[in-house]
């Protein structure tokens, strides 16, 4: 049984405080600009992920300078933080205060920034159990397509007035408005930790693991590589000791779970492997999808990644039919496809478009990053 | 500033002949319930807000979704405003009638249409109380942890339109982190699908956007909700303080050990009294605050956690502190907090609930604010308190009968939620806004964040048609509300009647 040290960011960590500079006035004044003048704005933190989203085509904001934390109240689980903060520092200032964002974000490089983290929703190998990204944002301030800097949400727990503006930022990819601030809830990093090999079959796994999920176990990680059930146990010191000896198996690194998170392992490697590289998300107990390919199953079954030189609309059709959809994962631009995301329906996609109408009119935040047109 | 709907700055609603739209409704959907005389109308006048009441001009109560989608399909024809209402629980006035206006009720959508053990998940509708989802899980030891104070009769409908909370919204979350999907149909009759049971859905988060929307959006017409494993075990402890300030600061203290309780909740003197005469919970009556703290999780955690509570408690000061020997105690000490409105409503002919959150540190602050209020007023107000999310319900305590008693426990309540905001809260932390905190929402947001309130209505609901004058003032009531505080006390026409 080891302490958890996942949570730092795969390179070193900078251990100097995160740099305090508000450059929010700079960027409204290039908000209004390009709100002037109709120019389109590619908004980027560090550009760690970029492959994440269609090109977008506009002159480059960046949010980089943008940085510093502005409140952290330990004993108040919350911490607001500029845009602009590398991740990395936020999580090196909440681990001396033993606590974390519990969504465990990736980082995909050493400078990638909380706003970015935010604006592209994605969250790491504990999402299942203690939530994503969008599960523990309280709050935002924003800026707008009129160049204002607004305050949606806040930083109290429970917070239901008006529309919640804050939560709807998670995963836009900036094309509603720009993040410049975000508050989080923040959790205790648990007390005590535990990685587990166990040798099983992938269905053997999914039973057992659709057994365990109605018990009160604390298991915070569950992905299956074709051989073997890797298990992250987190809680209290008892209940992960007696629920790792109740389970067995070999103890492993906990480095496997930032490699997981990170896309790091052998598996994502185009080194190792050069066929396009898909995310499924589906439901967890939705049985193997009939694609050829090599699958990678974490989330307990929620997320699976799959190495496939499948059409896109196959792949898409499949995951849809099993209640999901797929995502294809280019970090290295090597695929060019157009369409990252599964194409929303026309209702859904009528709604998208006036909601982006109405609160960027002119089109100017990241066009097209998410869908052509939006 | 009168809070029932008010052309003048609420916006104008369309006149509708009420006949005419009867013979047309009757018409086009003969096998739809449909009420419209006044003695039928009357038990809809209000929610659980019921100080304030409107006769609604029509009631429909379809039983089926292609009735609701007809009935829409004609009041967007027709240019007809639409309340949607589920159980009628809600502490806001969220359901408000409009006198211009059909109240759609989705009671009849009662039906658990899934449990799924495996997935952990409950497919409803819309009209199926909260509580009633736990009861079917729990054969499988499962259960759906939202718990509002009313889950006895409140609809998840409701709950998903308010984005309800509870007593363990710190560890379990809101309704937000606990729904998968909803299907939900538009002004226009359109079928959408949110959310999914896959754990994210391509495009923007408008679950999370309608989650909380106060049915402004769409009509919600099926829910998936996560189910989680019941708690290997639960206790609680009781702490006494001959000081709140105490009280308050354990409450972070316990967070600071690094335990995030299942339930932590304060009493004040006054609730303390009033929950100990309504049911003798063995709650000390001469303490000054109370905390119930409650652990939850795997046997050993939980163990362990105790003691480490305690020790904190001790360390904070607490004059006793005492551990609920057994589940039936348990019950008992959360009987008198879970029945702490009731009881308060036993000293008082009527009173007033508050659902303001702050920053927990600023405790001492407003509950000095709020004792100063109190006293300037003289109404009483006692405190119960979400400790662990800084989620207060102070509750005002006032006789309706007795003159500009009602308009002045809206004042106190008024300033009480200004106060929230002012020490970097909100006006409600799981009440929603309804009409109630119309006028707060003023001190809460910019005319600036409010035009983008109505931005993202205008994009699903272009029309304005879907409960209009909810959850979003108008820039106009703002502009009245902010004129009636320059002047400090001293309101503009005080000759006009304010209720």
């Amino acid at each position: 049984m080891t302490h958890p040290q996942d949570q730092h960011p795969p390179q070193d960590a900078r251990t100097l405080p995160a740099r305090d500079h508000d450059a929010s006035e700079a960027l409204l004044e290039r908000v209004r600009q390009a709100a002037a003048t109709g120019t389109a704005l590619r908004v980027v933190g560090s550009g760690s992920k970029g492959f994440y989203g269609r090109p977008v085509i506009g002159e480059t904001l960046s949010l980089a300078e943008h940085t510093g934390i502005v409140n952290y109240d330990p004993v108040e689980l919350v911490v607001t933080v500029r845009a602009g903060t590398r991740l990395a520092d936020l999580q090196a200032a909440l681990a001396q205060e033993g606590q974390q964002l519990a969504f465990e974000p990736p980082h995909f490089g050493e400078n990638a920034t909380v706003g970015g983290t935010v604006a592209c929703g994605l969250s790491g190998p504990r999402r299942p159990w203690a939530g994503s990204v969008r599960d523990f944002v309280l709050g935002t301030r924003m800026i707008t397509h009129d160049g204002k800097r607004l305050h949606f949400g806040g930083e109290v727990m429970k917070n239901v007035a008006g529309y919640d503006l804050s939560r709807l930022m998670v995963g836009a990819q900036g094309t509603l408005g720009i993040i410049d601030e975000v508050s989080f809830k923040v959790l205790p990093r648990p007390a005590a930790s535990a990685t587990l090999r166990l040798e099983m079959g992938l269905g053997d796994a999914m039973a057992r693991l659709a057994e365990w999920g109605r018990k009160p176990m604390p298991i915070t990680g569950a992905a299956h590589d074709g051989e073997t059930l890797h298990l992250r146990l987190e809680g209290g010191a008892s209940s992960v000791a007696n629920t790792q000896a109740q389970l067995g198996g070999e103890p492993d690194d906990t480095a496997f779970w930032t490699q997981l998170r990170e896309l790091e392992l052998a598996f994502f490697s185009r080194r190792h492997d050069d066929r396009p590289l898909w995310r499924l998300s589906l439901p967890h107990r939705a049985p193997p999808l009939a694609l050829d390919g090599d699958t990678l199953v974490d989330w307990a079954g929620a997320q699976r990644w799959l190495r496939s030189e499948l059409p896109a609309a196959t792949i898409r059709q499949h995951a849809a039919q099993a209640g999901g959809h797929a995502t294809l994962v280019d970090r290295d631009r090597a695929h060019g496809v157009d369409a990252p995301f599964t194409p929303l329906s026309v209702v859904l996609d009528k709604y998208h478009r006036q909601l982006k109408a109405k609160l960027d009119p002119k089109g100017i935040f990241n066009p097209g990053r998410l869908y052509e047109g939006l | 500033m009168n809070i029932l709907f008010d052309e003048r700055l609420d916006g104008t609603l369309p006149a509708i002949d009420k006949d005419a739209l009867v013979t047309h409704l009757t018409a086009h959907l003969p096998d739809m319930t449909l009420l419209h005389r006044e003695e039928d109308l009357r038990p809809f006048e209000c929610d659980g807000l019921s100080a304030y009441r409107v006769l609604p001009m029509l009631v429909a109560l379809p039983d089926t979704l292609e009735q609701v989608e007809a009935l829409l399909g004609i009041c967007h024809a027709q240019g007809v405003p639409v309340v949607t209402r589920g159980a009628g629980t809600g502490l806001s006035g969220g359901a408000l009638p409009l006198e211009k206006g059909v109240l759609l009720v989705m009671s009849r959508f009662s039906r658990i249409l899934d449990i799924d053990p495996d997935a952990r998940t409950a497919r409803v509708q819309p009209g199926v109380r909260n509580l009633a989802i736990s009861e079917a899980a729990a054969p499988h030891g499962l259960y759906y942890a939202p718990d509002p104070s009313s889950q006895i009769a409140c609809s998840i409908g409701g709950n998903v339109a308010e984005n309800a909370g509870g007593v363990h919204c710190l560890k379990y979350g809101l309704t937000v982190h606990n729904v998968l999907a909803v299907n939900i149909l538009t002004i226009e009759g359109e079928h959408i699908t949110l959310g999914s049971e896959a754990l994210d859905t391509p495009g923007f988060d408008l679950l999370a956007l309608f989650t909380g929307s106060e049915g402004m959006l769409g009509v919600i017409t099926e829910i998936t909700v996560k189910l989680l494993p019941k708690p290997e075990s639960a206790k609680v402890l009781m702490a006494s303080f001959d000081d709140v300030e105490k009280a308050g600061k354990a409450v972070g203290d316990i967070i600071a050990a690094g335990i995030i309780p299942g339930g932590l909740e304060m009493m004040d003197r006054l609730a303390i009294q009033a929950a100990e005469n309504f049911v003798k919970a063995g709650y000390p009556v001469e303490a000054e605050a109370i905390l119930l703290c409650e652990l939850d999780g795997v046997e050993a955690d939980v163990h362990d956690d105790c003691e480490t509570v305690r020790r904190v408690l001790e360390a904070a000061g607490a004059t006793d502190i005492r551990l609920a020997r057994d589940d039936a105690e348990r019950a008992t000490f959360w009987a008198g907090r879970k029945n702490a409105f009731p009881a308060v409503g036993r000293m008082s002919p009527d009173y007033y609930c508050m659902d303001g959150t702050i920053p927990r540190r600023e405790l001492p602050r407003v509950l000095k604010g709020i004792a100063d209020l109190s006293a300037t007023h003289g109404l009483r107000v006692a405190n119960v308190f979400h400790a662990g999310d800084g989620n207060m319900h102070p509750l005002i305590l006032f006789d309706a009968n007795a003159p500009g008693e009602l308009a002045l426990a809206e004042e106190v309540g008024g300033k009480i939620l200004e106060l929230c905001v002012e020490v970097g809260g909100s006006i409600t932390g799981e009440h929603g806004v309804g009409r109630e905190k119309i006028n707060q929402m003023c001190a809460q947001f910019s005319p600036d964040e409010i035009t983008v309130f109505h931005a993202v209505k205008a994009a699903f609901d272009p029309l304005g048609l879907l409960n209009p004058g909810k959850n979003i003032p108008t820039l106009a009531r703002c502009a009245e509300f902010g004129a009636m505080h320059v002047h400090q006390g001293q309101l503009p026409h005080p000759e006009l009647p304010r209720f």
